[in-house]
């Protein structure tokens, strides 16, 4: 109980202003909280049988993955359930499982933490995810490789799970380490092709430069603080550690976060993702995956909250990613890249309002969990115009699909009222909230959260418009239809969720913030402005994107093909040079430093190495003529030998 | 041998340090290097054999003139005797006339053997000349009751353990010489009926008898002379595949000139012998050899025992038919 | 008489037998060539032994000479086995210890 005591005494310190009344007690797990473990071992179990199973379970695979996901989103309700039956202070449990190791001074534990901040996260994991795994069952339907696909699907949901459960950073990054090689094996899960493959291998190694962070964080935790564990780091950051050394750990965390979560300057993988099954997209590269990044910054409050400078350059990145990828959005053909920029700059929003400090940890979370309701019924409504529309992808062979696919167009609406943030859609709450925060911080940042929202909204109006309005614009062999019920009631649901689940999660039984305010502490900043004006600000800039999106493209016809554009649109179609740039400043350079590496290896080293070996065997092949085998040589040599040792000894003993 | 050794020793008793010892010396040590270069130069290993025994004779004398009698006897019996012997055995075994060239045919040995040898001994005698040696003290001290006790004291006191070792090692080494030289028979010995079945089944009819024995006309060693068929021809198959393999049957000229001698001494014309038509074979020849042979007596005889010491089979049947 | 007349009769022998080992193709010869140079080698034993007065160097040529019939009834029966396998007593035939 000590350790957890000083957890607590952690806490304490580290929200000195904020939470001095309300003490965060971490309790040992009892009852029912003890089978935490059971969220995690449900899908990984269900991982393993379908990847063991072999081709038997071909017919069934889909079942038993579905089931999995399903069992533990039962059993995180549960845990809800119990959660909610405690009070406000005593909603944090410890899990012990087992000792993983214990090498002198460094001993890591399997322990998984269940608090607010993770409950969240596991019911927007199993809850999301259990809706995915049962609309993929109508997605995949023709895919002979279905049931490996629900195993890396439940490789992804046990790896996030246990991404969110740890309480150690070490166990955390091997759950970081798992949805990357889910993600990685889902990108290339049509390995056939070869853009899939190689958006898999760039997605994977853009993704090993944020870790290679995350291993010197946790490198450097262990210098400081001696552990990797949440209560030792969390209690240590608040006595005693340099700010140097916090803001270290707060910047190789922020790349790790980068990394993970496609920011700025690590947002390249994100759009190539997207060669992926489109459920993919939506749980992993939308709703869930991508947010870990936000997670890690607001699991490591702690540190943050003492590293300014940190917490600055996570605004920083949260501000530029926010707009690039909004940028990004406006110009993509592609309705699922469209997409991909739109969560880049959504993830930017969250990155944002957790720099912000206590101010935003609450609303990033919010935001986080209405943008994975909200993206995931957009991807998947994408996916099932795709799924009508022959594998479609480019919206400008789309057009008029709202008659031929209701369901599909009512949902698909619903998201992108919430994405635009209309009252009262799920997104208006979360996103105003940010830009609230925001403009409380620092007047160019809200200003930045603010020229967002607008943008957002063009960019979505014009994926609304160009797929479901404007004219006819299909291929010749098109025969649009609605999606199986499989796939629409996994859409209703998502999209009830995007209309009810900001108000929802904000006003219902203390609301959101109340929830997780023991996790991430409250600090209130007054507003520069009046809160009515903000919002009244907020929504005509919404309004005037929605417009500059109507007249743009339903009032004149859309060109089959993309017209040439200003400067502005070719860089965003090119990702913002994204990619030139790394290939400019990282990969040129790199493949030049490796080829005179080469070059200086094979002169340089070989030649050393290899001109000796030859001196050796040349003069070798001379002396070897002194080896004549006849007999009378060798005597020869002996004789001489001897009388050379002879005259040795007599000139050592003679004067 | 030994009556040599007893006069050297009494001459070493008689005359130590003096002159007397000198004198041997001188004798014997030239003797040694002769017999020792003898040795190295001779081309024949028979003829190094025996040089090799001059010299080890003059060592052993050198020995008793060195107050080392025992020593002496022992290098004359033992080297002398039995290894010297063991050589010549062997040199019998691998050919006594096998003679060696002299081209050398490791180039730069010879130069380089040279330089080495006389480097070596330079080296050797300058160390041995410079030395101050004091002069002997004898032996005479050391084994007061004859060197022969002396010498068993040490052999089975200090020395007892070498002793036995070098026991052992002879043991193994006459254990090694045999392991070495057997050879193991794979197939069983057939009987002489076998053979006789063998030799009518498988080989020339008309050699079932034998094959023809050598040195019909011989005058001297016969076994190098070939029988002759009745038309006068020699019988090369009389004549062992090993003479003929190394040179040493007679020329046909020479052995045609024997047999006109032969004829001349006997009175009988050039058509001597009668050309029956007579099988080829062991037997008419031989009866004719008898009847031709019979002036010169001697040689016969001496053709009989040859033909008896020579190992072909066809030859001992010849032999026993006659 | 003073030991240094038969140490360098020693000598002399010693090399001459070294010679003939060296420049002789025979192995029977060369081998009679190692018989003298340990002959050599029991004379300086022998010579030292009545220099110092005891017989310990007698001793020694003793043990040479026995060892030196073990050897060379070992080394015969070598030589009469490669004579019988390669029909030579060359030494410079068994020249396979070379690439």
């Amino acid at each position: 109980m000590n350790s957890i005591n000083s957890l607590s005494q952690g806490f304490a310190v580290q929200a000195d202003v904020v939470r001095a009344d309300t003490v965060q007690v971490v309790q040992e797990a009892s009852g029912l909280f003890s089978w935490t473990w059971l969220l995690i071992a449900l899908p990984l179990v269900g991982a393993a049988v379908l990847l063991l199973g072999g081709r038997r379970l071909d017919r069934t695979g889909h079942l038993i993955g579905s089931a999995a996901a399903i069992g533990s989103f039962v059993v995180a309700v549960a845990l809800f359930i119990a959660l909610l039956g405690e009070s406000g202070g005593e909603r944090s449990y410890l899990v012990p499982l087992w000792e993983w190791f214990n090498a002198g001074g460094y001993e890591v534990r399997v322990d998984l933490l269940l608090d607010q901040l993770s409950m969240a996260f596991v019911l927007l994991i199993t809850g999301v995810g259990s809706l995915i795994h049962i609309y993929s069952i109508g997605y995949m339907e023709h895919d002979e490789r279905r049931r490996r696909f629900f195993g890396y699907l439940n490789l992804f949901v046990a790896s996030m799970l246990l991404l969110v459960l740890a309480a150690d950073y070490l166990i955390l990054f091997i759950g970081w380490e798992g949805v990357g090689l889910a993600s990685y094996l889902l990108i290339g899960f049509w390995q056939h092709k070869p853009s899939a493959a190689v958006a898999a291998k760039k997605a994977f190694v853009v993704n090993r430069v944020g870790d290679m962070g995350m291993v010197l964080a946790i490198a450097s935790m262990l210098v400081v603080f001696g552990s990797s564990s949440f209560e030792v780091v969390f209690a240590g950051a608040g006595s005693g550690v340099t700010t140097g050394w916090l803001n270290a750990i707060g910047l190789l965390l922020l790349l790790a976060a980068c990394g993970k979560s496609a920011q700025f300057p690590l947002q390249s993988w994100l759009l190539d993702a997207m060669e992926g099954p489109t459920p993919v997209s939506a749980l992993i590269h939308a709703a869930t995956m991508v947010t870990a990044g936000v997670y890690l910054v607001v699991r490591s409050a702690a540190i943050y909250d003492l590293a300014p400078e940190a917490r600055t350059a996570v605004v920083v990145i949260g501000a530029i990613t926010l707009l690039m990828g909004a940028i990004i959005g406006c110009a993509k053909d592609d309705i699922k890249k469209a997409l991909a920029g739109s969560t880049m700059s959504q993830i930017g929003y969250m990155m944002l309002a957790a720099g912000l400090g206590p101010a935003g940890y609450a609303f990033a979370i919010f935001h986080l969990i209405t943008h994975g309701f909200f993206k995931a019924n957009l991807f998947l409504g994408a996916g099932s115009v795709m799924h009508g529309m022959n594998d479609e992808v480019d919206m400008r062979r789309f057009g008029a699909l709202r008659a031929a696919m209701p369901v599909t167009f009512a949902t698909f609406a619903l998201g992108y009222l919430a994405i635009i943030g209309l009252p009262p859609f799920a997104g208006f709450f979360s996103k105003d909230k940010i830009i609230e925060a925001a403009f409380a911080e620092n007047i160019l940042i809200g200003i930045c959260a603010l020229l967002g929202a607008g943008i957002t909204a063009f960019y979505m109006t014009r994926v609304m418009l160009l797929t479901f309005f404007t004219s006819k614009r299909w291929a010749d062999d098109a025969h649009p239809h609605e999606s199986p019920r499989v796939m629409t009631w996994p859409l209703i649901g998502l999209g009830a969720l995007s209309v009810a689940g900001g108000a929802g999660l904000l006003y219902i039984g203390g609301g959101i913030v109340d929830w997780l305010e023991p996790v991430t502490g409250e600090e209130h900043h007054d507003l520069p402005l009046p809160l009515a004006l903000l919002i009244a600000l907020t929504l005509t800039t919404v309004v005037a994107g929605v417009a500059l999106a109507w007249f743009m493209y339903q009032r004149r016809p859309v060109p089959a093909v993309a017209p040439a554009g200003n400067p502005l649109v070719t860089a965003a179609r090119r990702d913002l040079y994204g990619d030139a740039v790394n290939e400019a400043v990282l990969m040129r350079p790199g493949q030049y430093l490796t080829r005179s590496l080469v070059y200086v290896e094979s002169r340089g080293v070989d030649g050393a190495v290899l001109g000796a070996a030859n001196a050796v065997g040349g003069l070798s092949s001379r002396w070897r003529r002194w080896q004549t085998g006849f007999v009378r040589s060798y005597a020869l040599t002996m004789l001489a030998g001897a009388g050379l040792v002879v005259i040795a000894m007599l000139l050592v003993r003679l004067p | 041998m030994s009556l040599l050794a007893t006069v050297a020793a009494q001459v070493a008793e008689t005359s130590s340090g003096s002159t007397g010892e000198q004198v041997l010396f001188w004798i014997i040590a030239p003797l040694a290097v002769i017999g020792a270069l003898g040795l190295v130069t001779s081309r024949k290993a028979v003829h190094g054999a025996l040089f090799l025994a001059v010299t080890m004779v003059g060592l052993a004398i050198l020995y008793i003139a060195l107050e080392a009698p025992f020593l002496g006897v022992v290098q004359i019996v033992v080297y002398t005797g039995a290894i010297m012997m063991l050589f010549l055995f062997v040199i019998m075994l691998v050919g006594v006339d096998a003679s060696d060239s002299r081209v050398e045919t490791i180039r730069g040995q010879r130069a380089a053997a040279a330089v080495a040898v006389v480097g070596v001994v330079i080296l050797l005698a300058s160390v041995a000349g410079r030395a101050a040696l004091p002069d002997p003290a004898g032996t005479a001290d050391a084994a007061p009751e004859g060197n022969v006790y002396g010498i068993a004291d040490l052999l089975f006191g200090r020395y007892v353990w070498a002793f036995e070792v070098v026991a052992a090692v002879l043991i193994t080494a006459a254990v090694g010489a045999m392991v070495l030289t057997h050879r193991e028979r794979i197939s069983r010995r057939l009987s002489q009926r076998e053979l006789a079945e063998k030799r009518f089944r498988e080989g020339d009819p008309r050699q079932a008898a034998g094959l023809p024995p050598p040195g019909v006309y011989a005058r001297h060693n016969a076994v190098d002379t070939p029988a002759l068929l009745p038309d006068g021809t020699p019988a090369e198959s009389s004549v062992s595949q090993v003479l003929v393999a190394r040179g040493a049957t007679r020329p046909p000229e020479e052995f045609a000139a024997d047999i006109d001698q032969i004829g001349g001494d006997a009175g009988i014309d050039e058509a001597g012998p009668t050309s029956d038509d007579a099988p080829p074979g062991g037997e008419p020849p031989g009866s004719d050899a008898r009847g031709v042979a019979g002036p010169s007596g001697p040689a016969s005889a001496g053709t009989d025992e040859d033909a008896g010491d020579n190992d072909q089979p066809g030859s001992g049947d010849g032999g026993a038919a006659r | 008489m003073n030991p240094t007349s038969y140490l360098v009769l020693a000598t002399l022998l010693f090399t001459i037998g070294a010679a003939g080992v060296l420049l002789r193709r025979n192995a029977l010869v060369a081998f009679m060539s190692v018989e003298l140079m340990l002959n050599a080698a029991n004379l300086a034993f022998v010579t030292f032994a009545r220099m110092h007065g005891n017989l310990d160097g007698q001793i020694v040529a003793f043990f040479v000479m026995v060892i030196a019939a073990a050897e060379v009834v070992v080394g015969l029966a070598i030589i009469v086995m490669i004579f019988r396998t390669r029909r030579s007593a060359s030494v410079d035939d068994a020249s396979l210890l070379k690439l």
